[in-house]
């Protein structure tokens, strides 16, 4: 279970970071969804054999990296964990689609290639976007931001339990398991079927659990609302955050520098 | 509310199941007491907690919390006159920040701007956990997590104080601060505990229960000294109590 241990413990770094001081994270929250929202409408817009496109839509993250002067390997690293799936995704597509779409000199590249490399840059920057936005604005305060925005207030207070417990849950599913290991004498123990009611326990043991928070929320005066106390405010800063941000997003979505640029040095070399 | 008492008259609980928990517990604590209830595990002792805010309603009974009696009508000024400390902090902490935890309570009274950060800031430095505030209750240790838990209390100005087993799992010298702590208030407290020793410094009366009855109740030196009832209630005395085990074997 060391594994599940490290894992959390690396994910509380990613909370510790959004507890920094930047210009950028002290930016309100809304602002910071907003632009991360109009980001991946337009990166996942695309067509699905642009590539050359979507490299501009580097300079976000990179930027922000920058601003908010975050650990780059260890975002990367985050980043990495999750490309597996992106590959898996796109693994198929150029035994599938085998059309030759474009020649890199004498090299033939077909439709599934350029799919394919589509995909993982779009992970790539999509996933990038979200842990950045993340790292910089810190879980809770999404959540706030997304209901300021008219998210209904049930899916905000879940997602804030959600990941207030995420460690409690994690940590007793980790202890539940080391039992479960130590008893089994480094055999396969009772197999799949103890697994079974070690998650049975589980849910009961969130049950009761959740029975007692409500109890301490009840305790504490609660009567069905959240009252959220607010300490930002969209400013002019946030306003041309926003306005910049998404102006260079549609344009790039619109045009695309890097043919552009391109055209541009193969004409003159003409 | 000039007295601040907690006067419980015959109170019997059966949970669904048909256990009976409680079979007639009646105790009358005063304003300012500091008033210990112990017994074995199963004694009934939770279950009676849970009464004192209203979680759970008596099977019979009754039980008054300064001058209103226990019931639907009273429940939100009783809840807020009665502070409640549960067992695991982390049941008690589940805000995103200590701040927010802290202030969940007074938010809920009504209270907004200066007034809130005046009022969460004092219950944490009553606590010495100003320090904290901005963090989040995942990233605190046990003996932090448990001041802060007094702290979302502290917050809404209760009268009466009631504390399930303060000091379980708490290293030596968390311990020590935390009885250190509980010392100085002045308000009502009643506490649960195992910790028989955190009993004899804080407590000046002790209520045994045993099998869902008040089996003795009187000042807790004397109950101490009783070692029978202590015996028969699966109790001891506690260790500052017993002889040296280097020096004599008076017990």
């Amino acid at each position: 279970m060391a594994s599940i241990d490290a894992a959390l413990l690396d994910f509380q770094r990613l909370d510790r970071l959004a507890a920094g001081t930047s210009a950028l994270h002290r930016l309100d929250p809304r602002a910071k969804v907003l632009v991360v929202l109009v980001f991946l409408v337009s990166v996942i817009s695309f067509g699905r054999y642009q590539v050359s496109a979507l490299v501009p839509f580097f300079v976000f993250p990179a930027a922000l990296i920058g601003l908010a002067d975050l650990p780059a390997g260890y975002l990367a690293r985050k980043v990495a964990l999750l490309c597996p799936f992106a590959l898996v995704v796109g693994v198929f597509n150029p035994l599938l689609d085998t059309d030759i779409q474009l020649y890199l000199g004498p090299v033939a590249i077909s439709g599934g290639w350029l799919s394919f490399a589509s995909i993982l840059v779009r992970t790539l920057l999509t996933v990038s976007a979200a842990l950045i936005l993340l790292a910089t604005t810190g879980f809770p305060a999404i959540c706030r931001a997304l209901e300021q925005l008219g998210m209904p207030k049930v899916f905000a207070v879940q997602l804030l339990f959600l990941y207030r417990y995420l460690f409690v849950l994690a940590e007793e599913g980790g202890r539940a398991a080391r039992a479960r290991e130590l008893r089994s004498f480094g055999t396969k123990g009772q197999g799949v079927s103890s697994y079974s009611s070690l998650i049975a326990t589980l849910l009961l043991k969130t049950w009761l659990r959740a029975e007692r928070i409500h109890m301490a929320m009840l305790a504490r005066g609660f009567t069905g609302a959240f009252q959220i106390r607010q300490n930002y405010r969209f400013g002019r800063a946030e306003l041309l955050y926003l306005c910049g941000w998404s102006a260079l997003f549609i344009l790039l979505r619109l045009t695309n520098p890097a043919e552009l640029l391109g055209s541009l040095v193969t004409g003159l070399f003409s | 509310m000039s007295h601040h008492i907690v006067a419980v008259k015959n109170l019997r609980h059966v949970y669904p199941d048909g256990t009976e928990a409680l079979r007639d517990v009646s105790f009358r604590i005063h304003h300012g007491e500091s008033v210990a209830i112990i017994g074995a595990n199963g004694a009934g002792k939770s279950t009676l907690l849970l009464h004192l805010n209203g979680y759970l309603a008596p099977t019979s009974g009754e039980i008054q919390i300064g001058d209103f009696p226990l019931n639907k009508g009273t429940l939100p000024q009783i809840r807020r006159t009665v502070g409640m400390v549960f067992q695991d902090p982390d049941d008690q902490l589940f805000m995103p920040t200590v701040y927010d935890d802290v202030a969940f309570g007074p938010l809920n009274l009504g209270l907004s701007g200066g007034d809130l950060d005046r009022c969460v800031i004092e219950a944490l430095e009553r606590v010495g956990a100003r320090h904290l505030v901005e963090k989040a209750p995942y990233h605190l240790s046990g003996g932090e997590k448990r001041r802060v838990a007094v702290a979302t209390v502290l917050s809404m100005s209760p009268d009466i104080l009631v504390l399930d087993e303060p000091t379980n799992g708490l290293d030596p010298y968390s311990r020590r601060q935390l009885i250190a702590l509980l010392k100085e208030f002045r308000h009502t407290r009643i506490f649960t505990s195992h910790d028989l020793d955190m009993v004899l410094d804080l407590c000046e009366r002790t209520i045994v229960l045993k099998d869902g009855e008040v089996r003795a109740d009187g000042p807790t030196l004397e109950i101490f000294q009783d070692r029978e009832l202590l015996e028969e209630c699966r109790l001891e005395k506690p260790l500052s109590l017993q002889g040296c085990p280097v020096c004599g074997t008076r017990r």
